[in-house]
């Protein structure tokens, strides 16, 4: 009997037709050759070493110039140890208060419609574009010694600006808008048909929320949160001009960075800033991560 | 109802099913007055207490122009400097493979993590007479740190991911068909991309270009330590503003703070026009 | 439950999304709302589900006024065009969620076994741990209904229930609601732009058009004793042809012939015939001359164009491969032609000349928009 023809295997290709080939591995018509494409390569990649990783590579190295002990001495040392408490205490404060309004925001934002919504999301996001020294300065003009409420708060002994409550507003300023838009855009694509759905099934308004929306939100609030965090923790702009720069008291880690660095503890300085910078790395781990494995749960606008 | 949806969500506004709106709406308007809405209208006020005429004389004091026109130019020359090479890194991101391309992807957004102090102190170490990168160019008469043009520098580092991320998505969104088509057309590949590909992703590069030139604007973190903050030379604006505050000149301090504001707010209604204009132009929904 | 619908009215901004609709469902019964996008279907359909508030008139369950109660207290099961099955919960999960979240609270037990019940109900014994992305557009449709019936609802509410499912599972899943319908018994309401599957489904039509109800009926009176123009052009093709009503005597334009009249109507009318209404004549019969431009043979169907000889209109005709007289026809080809019953309106003011609709009805809104 002789074999279906339509059965066996088809003549091979000569080289160049095969799949991993060149001719059918990109289409010609809309690629650049090969040499235009190496150099575009490089020097986007000559762009980012310069710019991005030689300056990371730098802190770690500049941190570790005079050896592993100087490096653990200028970490255990007291006053970076109150830096680094002052820093997580004003992120786990500032963060939290940033998520509530995040999700109110969005859950107002998306679940309904009323005149000047667009207004309010400009509103949300203006404090990205406030230079961060500005967004110390409006506190100092409220609470500070000659502020508006200078001479009220100062009888009745509370102090807001150069101390902890002062960093912290100032904090949120900065982070304010970082939840809310991750929210924003996933939960306006996700509408209300849910929420509607647990309504006709006899959920109450609460427990549709907790039921319904936070799990199918919960890896953007995650993604917002990390960088809000992240923010948090390394903003120096605002928080330099409201903490009054007290050593062990209300110095964050990148004011003590500062501080060391202007007393040309270069050596302390970086290594205070490599801890720093390894948060920045972990976050960007993170991101990376979520990015990854939840892309689609993020929202779809800026991510691919 | 499709035909219906536009009103439709208008009237919902009246009733809607969904619970909550008093408490979250009210939540939200509290809380964004306390934090940004009074503070801020509190230093426009304040700012008024000078009057136009003394507000008017502290920013044009020459030392307050010079820093102003430090903070807004630099910005201006480190978002051109994004604006070129972040459309470039996009596009090679998008189109091109090559060896460790998702680490340089996830590093793009290390200005965004990276805290401006540490960023700040690594790029003066780095570009000083006797840092890494600073040492070759000495040499060329090229000085770097403490020179205007570190703060051009800082000024691209932060503005950096801008560009980049806004490209990217609409460049992954670009049909090919339109390069297929143009190619079958005739056009050759230098001509596809001017003609074809540019003016789609312009409008992404001119938003990306105005975050990043807003962002670095109001930088401070990043540029004091590689500035060598010289008066008329490398001051920047505000640096300017928290040597005022140190000066206890809070009216000073705030008419300065008030003219940054104002530039942002200009370009933030510029980013709104830019989305608006390119959201009309592709006829994309928001 | 038997619903009555008492005036209701809804706007949109200034949109008259239901305007003055009137409906009494008996308990038991299967109705389809049909009509095309923007008539105001869903709109009825989400405000009898307490979805949207009707500005005014009443809605009365079983005899009682529910229109100012919320949603979560009207026990009503809604099954959503594109389902909102939660995707972070599992088909098992989903289904108990109704019951779940009640106050008083089934056992866990319970629970368990109404959710066997109803997944037994739907066909799906056996995915209960499955998450909606793993189901068919087919299966997540059944989840959502077994969902919606936890609650045990007074009443079952459909939105476009087989929009968003191709044509064969359409087909199955619609034979298959019938049959649940009909082992159920629950009062069930669905909403649909798809006239066949209306008049297959459902034991009444409510056609809809501009917030209006047009008319109601089972699926023979809708189809063959259309109320208005509107339902005889949405239920199938038709041709329309200007005539005359004298003295209960019908002329159509260009002919001499007269047909019987017993229509009210006296005047100018537009004749609506449906394209297998029409047949062909011997020449000396009574009709209307015709050349053919185009004949299609579609199984037992044939279908032939043709234009009339006094107007030069163009109508459409729908045959039985075993009409003798059909057979073979050429383009070109003298035909005459008769209607067998037809529909008399008076005639539109401004008509106009019937040419392809540039607008499919179920267009999304804006190119609807645009082509007004």
């Amino acid at each position: 009997m002789t074999a279906d023809a339509s059965l066996q295997d088809p003549p091979a290709l000569p080289p160049e037709f095969r799949p991993e080939g060149p001719l059918l591995h990109r289409n010609a018509a809309i690629s650049e050759p090969a040499w235009v494409q190496r150099i575009l390569i490089s020097l986007a990649l000559l762009f980012l070493l310069g710019f991005l990783l030689l300056p990371l590579i730098s802190v770690f190295a500049e941190a570790l110039r005079n050896g592993w002990v100087t490096y653990k001495d200028a970490l255990f040392e007291p006053d970076a140890i109150a830096a680094i408490k002052l820093t997580l205490l004003v992120a786990a404060l500032a963060v939290p208060l940033n998520l509530v309004f995040g999700i109110a925001a969005a859950w107002a934002i998306t679940k309904f419609e009323f005149r000047g919504k667009s207004v309010l999301i400009s509103l949300i996001d203006l404090p990205f574009s406030v230079s961060p020294v500005v967004a110390g300065v409006i506190y100092i003009m409220i609470f500070g010694r000659h502020g508006w409420a200078g001479p009220w708060l100062d009888e009745n002994d509370i102090k807001i600006v150069f101390a902890v409550p002062g960093i912290v507003l100032a904090t949120v300023f900065v982070t304010f808008p970082f939840v809310a838009r991750e929210l924003i855009p996933l939960m306006h694509e996700q509408g209300t048909d849910n929420e509607q759905a647990a309504l006709t099934l006899g959920a109450s308004g609460w427990k549709t929320f907790w039921h319904v929306t936070l799990p199918s939100i919960k890896w953007a609030l995650l993604y917002g949160v990390l960088l809000c965090s992240a923010r948090a923790m390394g903003e120096f702009g605002a928080v330099s001009v409201v903490s009054g720069h007290i050593r062990g008291q209300t110095n964050t880690m990148p004011l003590h960075v500062e501080i060391l660095y202007n007393e040309y503890q270069f050596a302390g300085a970086f290594a205070v800033a490599s801890i720093l910078a390894l948060f920045a790395l972990i976050t960007l781990a993170l991101k990376s991560y979520l990015e990854w494995r939840h892309g689609d749960e993020l929202a779809a606008t800026r991510r691919h | 109802m499709t035909a219906a949806t536009p009103s439709f969500q208008r009237a919902r506004r009246a009733r809607s099913v969904i619970p909550g709106f008093g408490l979250t709406m009210g939540f939200t308007l509290f809380y964004l007055s306390l934090i940004v809405l009074i503070p801020l209208a509190g230093v426009f006020f304040k700012s008024s207490q000078l009057g136009w005429d003394g507000f008017w004389h502290v920013v044009t004091h020459p030392r307050v122009l010079a820093a102003l026109k430090l903070s807004f130019g630099a910005a201006l020359i480190g978002a051109l400097i994004n604006a070129v090479f972040g459309t470039l890194v996009a596009w090679v991101f998008v189109r091109y493979r090559f060896f460790g391309k998702r680490f340089f992807d996830a590093v793009i957004d290390l200005p965004f993590a990276l805290p401006t102090a540490v960023a700040g102190i690594a790029l003066t170490a780095l570009y000083s007479a006797n840092g890494w990168v600073g040492q070759f160019l000495e040499p060329l008469g090229i000085k770097v740190a403490y020179t205007p043009l570190g703060v051009i520098l800082a000024c691209t580092f932060i503005g950096l991911p801008f560009v980049v991320r806004t490209v990217q998505p609409v460049l992954e969104e670009a049909e090919k068909e339109l390069e297929e088509a143009a190619a079958s057309l005739g056009a050759n590949r230098l001509q596809t991309i001017v003609r074809v590909i540019l003016p789609t992703i312009l409008p992404a590069i001119l938003t990306g270009f105005t975050l990043a030139f807003a962002r670095a604007a109001g930088e401070y973190g990043s540029i004091i330590f590689i500035a060598g903050n010289m008066p008329m030379v490398s001051e920047i604006a505000p640096l300017l503003i928290i040597i005022k505050l140190e000066e206890f000149d809070y009216a000073g301090a705030s008419a300065v703070a008030v003219a940054m504001l104002g530039l942002s707010l200009l370009l933030l209604l510029l980013i709104n026009g830019l989305q608006i204009w390119s959201r009309r132009r592709h006829g994309q929904k928001t | 439950m038997n619903i009555q619908i008492r005036g209701i009215h809804k706007a949109f901004a200034s949109f008259p999304a239901l305007d003055g609709v009137n409906l009494d469902i008996e308990s038991g019964e299967l109705i389809a709302l049909l009509g095309p996008s923007g008539s105001g279907k869903t709109t009825l359909l989400r405000t009898i589900a307490g979805l949207e508030f009707p500005d005014e008139g009443a809605i009365l369950f079983g005899g009682e006024d529910i229109a100012n109660r919320p949603v979560r207290e009207r026990g009503v099961g809604f099954v959503f065009q594109h389902y909102a099955l939660f995707k972070h919960m599992t088909v098992a999960e989903n289904i108990a969620f109704g019951l779940n979240v009640r106050k008083d609270r089934p056992s866990k037990e319970a629970i368990r076994q109404r959710v066997n019940e109803l997944l037994d109900l739907v066909q799906l014994s056996g995915l209960d741990k499955r998450y909606p992305t793993q189901l068919s557009g087919g299966q997540r449709q059944r989840v959502a209904l077994a969902r919606a019936l936890a609650i045990e609802p007074k009443v079952l509410l459909l939105d476009e229930p087989f929009g968003a499912l191709d044509a064969k599972v359409r087909k199955d899943l619609r034979r298959w609601l019938r049959e649940l319908h009909d082992k159920t018994g629950y009062t069930t309401i669905f909403v649909t732009h798809d006239q066949e599957e209306a008049l297959e489904l459902a034991d009444r039509v409510v056609v809809m058009n501009r917030g209006r109800i047009e008319q109601v009926g089972n699926n023979q009176q809708v189809y063959e004793q259309p109320a208005t123009p509107f339902v005889f052009d949405f239920l199938g093709s038709v041709n329309i042809l200007p005539g005359e009503v004298k003295n209960r005597e019908l002329r159509f334009e260009g002919s001499d012939d007269v047909w019987d009249s017993e229509s009210k109507e006296t005047g100018l009318v537009d004749i609506y015939v449906r394209p297998h209404d029409l047949q062909l004549v011997e020449a000396a019969a009574p009709g209307l001359d015709a050349q053919v431009t185009l004949v299609q043979r579609a199984g037992a169907v044939i279908r032939i164009s043709a234009n009339l000889a006094s107007s030069g209109e163009r109508i459409e005709l729908e045959l039985s491969h075993l009409d003798t007289l059909a057979r073979s026809r050429q383009p070109g080809d003298a035909i005459r032609v008769a209607p067998i019953t037809f529909g008399l309106f008076p005639r539109a003011p401004h008509r106009q000349p019937k040419t392809l609709p540039d607008v499919v009805p179920n267009a999304p809104a804006e190119s609807r928009e645009r082509a007004r």
